[in-house]
């Protein structure tokens, strides 16, 4: 019963990736894509969370965290690259 | 003085967040202490951001109705989010409206406009000395009076004893 | 306990859908990163924390704490930096749009310059 549950939101939380992928297919514009891949990796995050409860391995948890991380800055450095070039 | 508060308080920060990540034995916490002080060491030179904090009982009590304040804002945000992505008609009236805040220091403002980001609507664009330009997705005030009191205030009297 | 975070599990994962569903049905870039970024940033504090209380003895708290604490700090920012570049990239406002302050005022500062370089050519 938990675990369906759990699965449910696993399920709708690939359906979230899904529709921003999307998003970052039609664009339009490089500046929607970066928007898109934003989202997706948020949500991605979350997606590892997940993996990390269904295999039992807590080490995947910091795989999340690093991600977070790199995606921040990768984001951030694109920003800029479309604000001015790098 | 600022600098030296800077460092103790990262330097706490960040041996709160070794501990945290870490298993607790003493390796790790002699490990955490050394690294920690190195960043802090190899960070003198940079802008001491977190100087600006104040340390007094009042302004720890405003921290907490700060976060409160925040994680109400949050949820209120979402739910008015979620209406307008349901609906149909998809009700929105956006633009960029203009804003003015009284915070001084950096971190304030850093705080400030990313609490306004995650708060019902409204998103930063861009700071410009005093000024916040803010996308609002249903403008209700057009002038900059109206927009900085729905706007900036519900959380600028915390931050402002929090950070001066 | 269990049952419980299952729920807010799923209750995250919703705030993600919408999310994400809000990306792709508003109608210009503002609009799309205001959706993205509030309902992204609920969704996933709301996950993680529902399956921390389901499976607490493989997920820390701790990490846990700092993974939400990480998202809540990054999110804003990013999506505030993207917001900008958005912006001076020039990229156009949805034709809903009341109102844009800030291009009234770079237009100012543009022309403020203009007039003191002629100005300074006199």
């Amino acid at each position: 019963m938990v675990n369906t549950l759990y699965t449910i939101a696993a399920m709708i939380g690939l359906a979230a990736l899904l529709l921003a992928f999307v998003r970052m297919i039609i664009g339009p514009g490089a500046a929607n894509r970066v928007v898109a891949l934003d989202v997706m990796t948020i949500v991605s995050i979350s997606l590892i969370v997940f993996l990390s409860a269904h295999f039992g391995r807590g080490i995947y948890l910091d795989i999340a965290l690093v991600y977070s991380l790199i995606a921040f800055v990768g984001v951030v450095a694109m920003a800029r690259y479309l604000e001015r070039g790098l | 003085m600022k600098k030296v508060k800077h460092a103790i308080l990262s330097f706490l920060g960040l041996m709160l967040i070794w501990v945290m990540l870490t298993p607790r034995d003493m390796q790790e916490i002699v490990a955490g202490l050394i690294v920690s002080a190195l960043v802090v060491l190899l960070t003198l030179g940079m802008e001491p951001v977190l100087g600006d904090v104040r340390l007094t009982p009042k302004s720890l009590w405003y921290g907490v109705l700060y976060v409160l304040v925040f994680l109400r804002e949050l949820l209120v945000s979402n739910l008015d989010v979620a209406r307008r992505v349901i609906d149909p008609k998809l009700p929105i009236k956006p633009g960029i409206v203009k804003v003015r805040t009284k915070l001084q220091s950096r971190i304030g403002r850093t705080l400030l406009a990313n609490s306004i980001t995650l708060t019902p609507g409204t998103l930063t664009a861009e700071i410009r000395g005093d000024y916040l330009y803010i996308h609002w997705i249903e403008i209700r005030h057009e002038d900059l009076e109206g927009a900085t009191r729905d706007i900036v205030q519900k959380f600028e009297k915390y931050l402002e004893v929090i950070f001066g | 306990m269990e049952l419980a975070g299952a729920i807010v599990t799923l209750l995250g994962s919703l705030f993600l859908f919408l999310g994400a569903l809000g990306l792709f049905r508003m109608p210009d870039i503002y609009n799309r990163m205001q959706a993205g970024t509030k309902a992204t940033t609920m969704g996933t504090l709301l996950f993680i924390a529902g399956l921390a209380m389901g499976f607490h003895e493989t997920i820390g708290a701790s990490k846990v704490i700092i993974i939400i604490l990480f998202v809540i700090f990054t999110n804003p920012l990013s999506s505030h930096a993207l917001a900008r570049a958005a912006h001076k990239a020039g990229i156009p406002l949805a034709k809903e749009t009341v109102k844009d302050d800030l291009a009234a005022d770079e237009e100012n500062e543009e022309g403020a310059m203009k007039g003191t370089q002629e100005g300074e050519e006199l």
